[in-house]
């Protein structure tokens, strides 16, 4: 091929990738068990954030994670004997992304957790994520202690078992119109989600409630998810995923598929590269603290959310959300607006579907274009939780985070090579 | 020359355009006690210059092409304080204001087109190292091209070309400031009406001279077209030149055509005369410096831009008035020696020296037109507009205090008995050139030579061409009517 | 419009619709004369990094 057919063929295998993004249709159909759900989950296999890692690599939290899932499953004792069993080689690592799977900060899923089940009905593929379980001391922060693992227990024994047969009772919730009603609610989906998870309970209530027989249960239910703004995250992250899933595998195109975090390392993959990832350390997250906790508290980067960017939301929507630009800079509407603006520059397209009144009803940027992100000198802006750099201590804060740089120029000398023109 | 002390700061990962920086090089380098200031990007050319300037250190020697760096050296370290306060408060200014409270403008030309999808221009004056490549990039977009930079490689230039004219694009430029296209302005360009006579011209300030004349003398312009510099060289061969010649002899609103150039390469010559010879149009080439060529029927030369201007327009292209000499010759002060011309407009500075050629006086020129080799008669016509004066530094018509120390050094000079000078105004030239001028003038006393001096502009340009004029006037200037006319009356003052 | 003319005589037929990259002030002309402008601020591709620069040429960015 010719310089100028090199070109073309990029561009049009970008816009298919765009295509078919739009073209998707996901519905969050179930709760299920890891174990039953994700093909070859099997004993002694731990998932987690980010690209792949081994013990001695992983950050503080994620190494608490670890123990306290392997205490969950009753691999181990105590977390003492988790971490030798860990360290030892006791349990196998694979990232959440291999198993179709994403998962919040540490993102840590074994076999006997509940995960959300986003089916993608225009492709038919399905992508899990597990519960969210709410703020402060909690396993995707690090936290590992007995009211952590109680909690746990909770989801997979009484939560996940009534919320999916609720969600398959209702067939399903799409939820593509949902994030369009989000967005317009003040939602960016990574950061705020209350008005999307308002929305879902309003949408499940009925079914629910035919669900669960006791009151108090349903109390119980409604209560949690009520008192969690963050309880829509989950079910975002694996709708992102099982958006971006279909798009992988796009001869040619240098549209991103999938960013994503382990505490250590930021990693990428490309449509026209695979699965490869392509890393680079990950970088400290700009924001504010909880009282209390500071910068030194702060651990790196980490988790699978940054799915929710990959498809044009979080700090690709921070435009609807002025609310959450408050967690960087001044803080302003119109800051909010530029964020979002800026990442067009990165960006295949806009999402027709997703829009943002505060932009004339621009919809977001989609399909980050990692040319255009090494052209423009702009990583993807990413908003994000911040966890404390010790285990079992949880979130301390909040903020925005740049992908790094490095990642991108790696994979666009991939893509060189990949097209023949390195 | 390293006396004082000298010192950088880098701002990392800090970009702005090179006039905004060049600008406040200048106010900086106004400060007392400060020597030597600048402002620039980290690129490996500007670091060259700075070691040049003996502003290269080690910290500034590590900034790369998107790091600021800011080099002074001044006599003490309060000015160097000074200096630093100074530069640093301009580079928040300009961030802060010039933008709405939600403003953001699109980084790319692509993200640029998304925002306005029926764009049918770009103007690109990125620095020229990026140029052709932005240039490129819209012209493979369908956008036709004003490409304002300079320092741009011929083989480019090229290449350029002969992509836009397989497109049908026209690629106008480089190193080319000035265009006027359906009464909009683009870059340096003046307040002129529309009318019927189009114009192609090589160099900026040749087509700002000619619209003017035009328009003082109550014609109009129906488009001018900037094609560079170096289009009808051998290299390039015309390609804008014959693209510009092919749109006006379709576009309706134009009846006449002046061609404003350089003496072209001999068959380039040759083409653009049998390309005119099929064109039902009249057309006036005004070659500075070029032997009577061989024309067709529907063309006629003129030697200088005035006459050019009142070839296409009658009324356009008067001679100077007696009163202008007798202005000069009514000045205090030494009338005679040698000329000094210190130009802004490269054309004006070749069409003085047509003017002085002509009239048999012989001259130094670091630009000379064909025929004028270097003569040290004492006579000097100079363009400050050069590459060896604008590397690193603001063009004259942006930046009028370039010509403050050549002004001074003119002034003070025993041999000199005329100084010569053009100021352009209009969009994109400084705000009041005849206020600066007149700054320097002010500063020397009555035993220093005449200063005659022409003003490029209309009164509907925003410096206003009659409030110019008078501010020079005031400063003990003689204003001439044309720049034409204005080196007449030096020679006529030699000759005297 | 024309779909025969070209576009030279498109953009001379007007109006003249205009993307700027670079000097600021080129467009703050054009907008007060009523010119239809996109001013877009430029900064040197991939931090001027020239090898990244011929990579994205040879992918089309």
């Amino acid at each position: 091929m010719t310089e100028g057919d090199v070109a073309a063929a990029v561009e049009a295998a970008n816009a298919r990738a765009v295509e078919r993004m739009l073209a998707a249709d996901p519905v969050l159909v179930d709760v299920a068990v890891a174990g039953d759900a994700i093909q070859g989950l099997g004993d002694r296999t731990i998932l987690h954030a980010g690209p792949p890692i081994g013990w001695p690599d992983m950050c503080g939290p994620l190494k608490g994670a670890v123990a306290g899932a392997i205490v969950l499953e009753g691999w181990a004792e105590n977390l003492d004997t988790a971490a030798e069993l860990a360290a030892a080689g006791g349990v196998a690592f694979h990232p959440n992304h291999h198993f179709d799977a994403v998962g919040p900060m540490t993102g840590i899923v074994t076999r006997s957790m509940p995960v959300m089940v986003v089916e993608n009905r225009a492709f038919g593929n399905r992508a899990y994520c597990t519960l969210n379980e709410g703020l402060g001391k909690v396993m995707r922060f690090g936290g590992n202690d007995a009211e952590v693992l109680a909690r746990l227990r909770w989801l997979a024994d009484t939560f996940g078992p009534a919320f999916g047969a609720a969600l398959r009772e209702a067939g399903g919730i799409p939820l593509k119109a949902m994030i369009a009603r989000g967005l317009s609610m003040g939602d960016e989906m990574h950061q705020r989600n209350v008005g999307c998870t308002s929305l879902l309970l309003r949408a499940l209530a009925p079914a629910l409630a035919r669900a669960v027989d006791d009151r108090e249960r349903l109390a119980g239910l409604f209560e949690f998810i009520g008192g969690n703004d963050q309880f829509f995250l989950n079910v975002a992250m694996a709708m992102g995923k099982a958006i971006m899933d279909p798009v992988r595998g796009i001869e040619g195109s240098s549209v991103v598929t999938a960013m994503s975090r382990n505490g250590t390392m930021f990693g990428i993959r490309v449509s026209g590269l695979g699965d490869r990832w392509f890393a680079a350390p990950v970088e400290m997250p700009r924001g504010l603290y909880f009282p209390g906790f500071s910068e030194d508290d702060a651990n790196p980067d980490i988790g699978d959310s940054t799915i929710v960017e990959t498809v044009g939301l979080g700090g690709f929507a921070m435009a609807a959300a002025p609310a959450v630009a408050g967690f960087v800079g001044a803080g302003t509407a119109a800051d909010a607006l530029n964020y979002t603006r800026a990442m067009e520059e990165i960006t295949v397209a806009r999402n027709p579907e997703w829009t943002i009144p505060a932009l004339d009803f621009a919809g977001v940027p989609t399909g980050i274009d990692i040319r255009k992100v090494v052209a423009s000198g702009r990583t993807p802006t990413i908003n994000t939780g911040i966890a404390h750099r010790e285990a079992g201590i949880g979130q301390v804060g909040a903020g925005v985070v740049r992908a790094p740089m490095v990642c991108f120029e790696r994979a666009l000398e991939a893509l060189a090579a990949e097209m023949g023109v390195a | 020359m390293t006396a004082g002390v000298a010192a950088t700061r880098t701002r990392a990962g800090f970009y702005l355009d090179s006039v905004a920086l060049m600008r406040i090089s200048q106010a900086v380098q106004d400060i007392a006690g400060v020597s030597a200031a600048s402002l620039m990007m980290g690129s490996p050319s500007n670091k060259e210059l700075l070691r040049d300037a003996g502003l290269l250190d080690a910290d500034a020697e590590a900034a790369g092409p998107n790091d600021l760096v800011i080099a002074v050296r001044a006599d003490d370290g309060d000015a160097l304080r000074a200096a630093f306060e100074t530069a640093e408060a301009a580079l928040r200014g300009p961030a802060a204001s010039g933008r709405g409270e939600a403003g953001w403008n699109p980084r790319s030309l692509e993200t640029g087109l998304r925002a306005l999808p029926g764009a049918n221009l770009a103007i690109v004056s990125v620095p020229g190292d990026f140029a052709a490549r932005e240039a490129r990039r819209a012209l493979e977009r369908g956008l036709n091209v004003m490409l304002f930079s300079d320092n741009v490689a011929l083989a480019e230039e090229v290449a350029l070309k002969t992509l836009a004219r397989g497109r049908g694009l026209l690629m106008m430029g480089p190193d080319c400031g000035t265009a006027i296209l359906a009464g909009a302005p683009i870059g340096f360009a003046n307040a002129v009406p529309r009318g019927d006579i189009g114009l192609i011209a090589a160099s900026g300030t040749g087509l700002q001279e000619v619209a003017c004349l035009i328009a003082r003398a109550g014609g109009g312009i129906s488009h001018g077209i900037g094609v560079g510099g170096r289009d009808l060289g051998a290299a390039v061969g015309g390609a804008a030149t014959l693209s510009a010649i092919d749109a006006l002899d379709r576009d309706g609103a134009t009846r006449r055509v002046v061609l404003i150039s350089k003496p072209p390469d001999p068959e380039t010559a040759k083409r653009i005369a049998d390309r005119i010879a099929a064109s039902p149009k009249r057309f006036t080439l005004c070659c500075i410096g070029m032997e009577p060529m061989d024309l067709p029927g529907n063309a006629r030369q003129a030697a200088t831009l005035r006459e050019a201007a009142g070839d296409a327009f009658a009324g356009a292209g008067v001679a100077e008035p007696e009163r202008t000499l007798e202005a000069a010759l009514g000045r205090p002060g030494r009338k005679r020696g040698t000329v000094r011309g210190l130009f802004s407009g490269g054309s004006l500075c070749a069409e003085a020296q047509a003017v002085l050629m002509s009239a048999g006086i012989r001259f130094f020129s670091n630009v000379p037109i064909p025929g004028a080799g270097g003569a040290e008669s004492g006579h000097r016509l100079i363009d400050l507009g050069a590459d060896e004066y604008t590397r690193g530094r603001p063009h004259p018509m942006i930046e009028p205090a370039v010509r403050d120390r050549p002004l001074a050094k003119a002034l003070a000079d025993p041999e000199v008995g005329v100084v010569l000078v053009d100021v352009v105004v209009g969009h994109g030239a400084h705000e009041d050139p005849a206020g600066r001028l007149a700054a320097v003038l002010a500063a020397h006393g009555r035993e220093a030579p005449v200063v005659i001096a022409s003003v490029c502009g209309t009164d509907e340009d925003p410096q206003n061409r009659s409030a110019q004029v008078e501010a020079l006037r005031d400063a003990g200037v003689v204003v001439a009517e044309s720049n034409a006319g204005a080196a007449e009356t030096a020679a006529a003052l030699l000759a005297g | 419009m024309d779909d025969r003319k070209d576009p030279i005589q498109k953009l001379l037929d007007g109006p003249v619709s205009v993307v700027n990259i670079g000097l600021a002030q080129f467009a703050r002309t054009l907008e007060g004369e009523g010119v239809a402008v996109v001013q877009v601020d430029w900064s040197p591709p991939a931090g001027g990094d020239r090898r990244l620069i011929d990579l994205l040429d040879k992918l089309g960015a």
